[in-house]
């Protein structure tokens, strides 16, 4: 099936959804997703950051879709064609979701640990707006301890639900969900119970924000200090493929966390054995540094690549198509 | 008086018991369309009868009827939505208080339509007492074999359940109720895939409002075509409208669609005018989500038409100056009511009922009512209204969900019509917590529309 994304075609499988054929073109045109997760069956559509326009509906039906819809729940027509950053309605609408997002949130960045490998952070930096127009209280919630391991800040929450789908779908029970309605509502487990099994700390590499943090890593570090080095074990648990990445300051590893791919979806789920055990050398096998992409602060020293021009900057079509964009761009 | 279809027998004395509906003509319907038509004649006769959905965004049931999959092995499923929770509306409560039956014969018609053998009537969880006639009622119809193991000897099979739910508005959504069906938390579903492909329980269904399916009852009996003869142009039939507000005599009425709205809001028949003698500030006329109307553009759309009660009527001039059908409830307000306080108290209730899964909507609705709160209680600024435009602009369209567009709507319609008054807030906020603007021009007659060059 042909679709075409920004003026960029591409050739993809049916059922394919509109934000997978976009990141399997790449660059600047993917749209930002804060709740879907590609490992995660049934997630997605809930944040509405990566909605696009559908110019054209399909090759046999080519009016338009009435609304802006969400990428990652949308599969892909035969001769399909989207707008996503040549869009002025597509980008007004997701400064406006953008703002939603930090309406609630509390902004602590400075003393979040999530904070330089956060979603929300870059969806801010690279879409919202220079100030927000909310007057009002921010809700806030107490911290709670879901388990010795994990910590559940709810006041950063943005109600992705990727956490309620990794319980039910990684680990073997769910202990945790959403309460309550509106924006009132909250994960939370049920009366303070423990969230306890094998795979419960992938919420944490899952949550796109810090609201469910490691604390074993609690405020030991700043993420843009510690060297990200891939590493694996022979891991005995039957679903771990202990494929790891560490997180060195000098010789200690400060936290072991599960790789991520360029959109921060981990590529294994790893178990909490590997994640919260496991902090000497002498347990992995290093297999060298992590690249890490270069828009992200944690490689902010990495001078050699700074600069691979992304596919978009280097596509003439798409240059052509994004022309006006890039001329203001420049101007600035 | 114009003919009821729906509400001919609503003041027969014990209408609610299965002796007397019977007596009355009651389930020749079943009886028409079990004995002498197919499946097929029904679904046909509903299409030619041009009903339009009752729950509020006027869909054609037929046409949805006849998107139904129907792919071999898998159960189809019919849902009542009884759900009723828009503010203002409460047609679907008295239908079902006082003529349980003609619910019920409509339900084992439709469900025959589409083939279903289990069918539900998913109530909201604070009509107890509805919940109670309806169980009631079903177990008399399956006493007399009306429902049940080969209905009326034609070899089809019909299980009716009510099913109560916790109260929630959100779960009036199609998606959402059916997930509150299957006893999870009431979230609305992404579409597609629609409830036609893929419902309750992942199985084809169509879910339809209560008048939408009591309105099949008089479809077969007198035939679709002469159910389409009632009504104006595309609205066909009657419709039940629950007039509310500052009426003279508020109460569920059965309109042909197509009266004028001057006769309904005037007339003695209908709503008497409006009480102790005041005059006609603004009307919201079909349940809170739809766009509010000053008077005089209620009362003539803007090319200086009579507005009738009609889909297409009421919708004349779109968003900039109509409204809509909605689900018939109609609120009128008189010149003593705050236009602001009325918005404010919407976005609340929406700020309320917002399920929370989808961003804009879950803060969206939070920020217009506090902002809407701040204004009303005089300490506003005049920034605020273009706020609210914008926020209401960001909502609509880009939630799951309808609620995000029925939380926009009363919000951006009111700054749109009723700004001087807002602006009054604004400016007086001391006196505004204190008196109200009152009918200002809201009812002056509308200027007359330059003629074309």
């Amino acid at each position: 099936m042909k679709v075409t994304i920004d003026g960029i075609s591409v050739e993809v499988e049916a059922g394919t959804s509109i934000l997978n054929a976009a990141r399997i073109i790449g660059g600047d045109i993917v749209p930002p997703a804060m709740c879907y997760y590609s490992k995660l069956e049934g997630s997605g559509g809930k944040c509405r950051t990566c909605l696009v326009k559908v110019s054209k509906g399909s090759e046999k039906d080519p009016r338009p879709m009435p609304k802006l819809v969400a990428s990652c729940r949308t599969t892909v027509m035969d001769g399909m064609e989207v707008q996503n950053i040549t869009s002025p309605e597509v980008i007004e609408a997701r400064k406006g979701i953008v703002e939603m997002l930090l309406i609630n949130h509390p902004l602590d960045c400075p003393i979040c640990d999530q904070a330089g490998e956060c979603d929300l952070q870059n969806l801010g930096y690279e879409h919202g707006a220079v100030k927000t127009r909310y007057e009002f209280d921010r809700r806030t919630f107490e911290k709670i301890d879901i388990g010795d391991k994990i910590q559940l800040h709810m006041t950063r929450c943005i109600l992705c639900y990727r956490c309620v789908f990794t319980a039910d779908q990684i680990t073997n029970h769910r202990e945790h969900g959403i309460l309550n309605r509106g924006d009132h509502s909250e994960i939370s487990t049920y009366i303070q119970k423990a969230v306890d099994n094998d795979f419960s700390g992938n919420v944490i590499d899952v949550c796109p924000v810090g609201a469910l943090t490691d604390k074993t890593f609690r405020f030991k570090n700043r993420v843009w200090f510690t060297k990200p080095v891939e590493a694996h074990r022979d891991c005995n648990h039957e679903n771990c493929k202990g494929k790891v990445t560490l997180w060195y300051k000098g010789e200690e590893v400060l936290r072991v966390t599960a790789r991520k791919d360029i959109y921060g979806e981990v590529e294994d789920f790893i178990c909490n054995e590997c994640r919260f055990d496991k902090k000497k050398t002498a347990d992995w096998v290093i297999e060298g540094p992590r690249k890490v992409s270069n828009q992200s602060v944690i490689s902010s020293n990495h001078y050699d690549t700074m600069k691979p021009l992304p596919v978009v900057k280097s596509n003439p079509v798409l240059i052509e198509a994004n022309q006006e964009q890039f001329e203001r761009e420049t101007r600035l | 008086m114009a003919r009821k279809l729906l509400l001919e027998h609503i003041n027969v004395p014990g209408i609610n018991t299965f002796d007397v509906y019977r007596s009355k003509g009651g389930y020749a319907a079943v009886e028409k369309a079990l004995k002498t038509m197919s499946s097929d004649d029904v679904v046909e006769e509903v299409k030619k009868s041009g009903l339009r959905g009752r729950g509020g965004a006027g869909f054609p049931t037929g046409m949805k009827w006849s998107f139904l999959a129907k792919p071999e092995g898998v159960a189809r499923y019919l849902v009542c939505n009884a759900d009723e929770s828009e503010p203002g509306t409460f047609k679907d409560r008295y239908l079902m208080t006082y003529l349980p039956h003609l619910l019920i014969e409509g339900m084992i018609v439709a469900s025959y339509a589409l083939g279903a053998k289990t069918s539900y009537i998913y109530v909201r969880g604070e009509m107890m007492p509805q919940i109670r006639i309806l169980e009631r009622a079903i177990a008399e119809a399956k006493n007399k074999g009306f429902l049940g193991k080969n209905i009326l000897g034609s070899g089809y099979d019909l299980e009716l359940y009510v099913q109560p739910g916790g109260g929630a508005y959100i779960c009036g959504e199609e998606t959402a109720l059916l997930e509150s069906l299957e006893g999870k938390r009431g979230n609305p579903r992404i579409k597609p895939p629609f409830p036609a492909i893929a419902g309750l329980y992942g199985c084809p269904t169509v879910v339809n409002n209560v008048e939408s399916i009591a309105a099949v009852v008089p479809i077969i009996n007198e035939g679709g075509e002469e159910y389409a003869k009632v009504g104006i142009g595309r609205s066909t039939g009657t419709k039940l409208i629950s007039a509310g507000g500052n009426v003279k005599n508020p109460g569920v009425y059965e309109i042909d669609l197509g009266l004028p709205v001057e006769d309904f809001l005037y007339s003695e028949e209908y709503c008497g005018g409006i009480a102790n003698g005041k005059r006609l500030k603004a009307v919201v006329a079909g349940g809170s989500s739809v766009p509010i109307l000053p008077a005089n553009l209620f009362m003539k759309t803007i090319t200086g038409e009579p507005r009738l009660m009609s889909y297409e009527s009421l919708a004349e001039g779109g968003f900039v100056s109509g409204t809509m059908m909605g689900s018939g409830g109609f609120i009128a307000f008189d010149e003593d009511q705050c236009i602001v306080r009325n918005t404010w108290n919407f976005a609340r209730f929406y700020h309320h009922e917002s399920c929370g899964q989808c961003s804009p909507c879950r803060e969206g609705t939070g920020w217009m009512e506090k902002v809407l709160h701040r204004l009303e209680y005089g300490h506003g600024k005049m920034s605020d209204m273009d706020l609210l435009v914008d926020v209401s602009k960001k909502i609509e369209g880009n939630t799951i969900c309808p609620l995000g567009d029925a939380a926009a709507w009363p919000v951006a319609s009111a700054i749109r019509h009723f700004r001087d008054e807002f602006e009054w807030h604004v400016t007086n906020g001391a006196e505004a917590v204190k008196r109200n603007y009152g009918i200002a021009h809201y009812a002056d007659p509308l200027p007359k529309p330059e003629p074309a060059a």
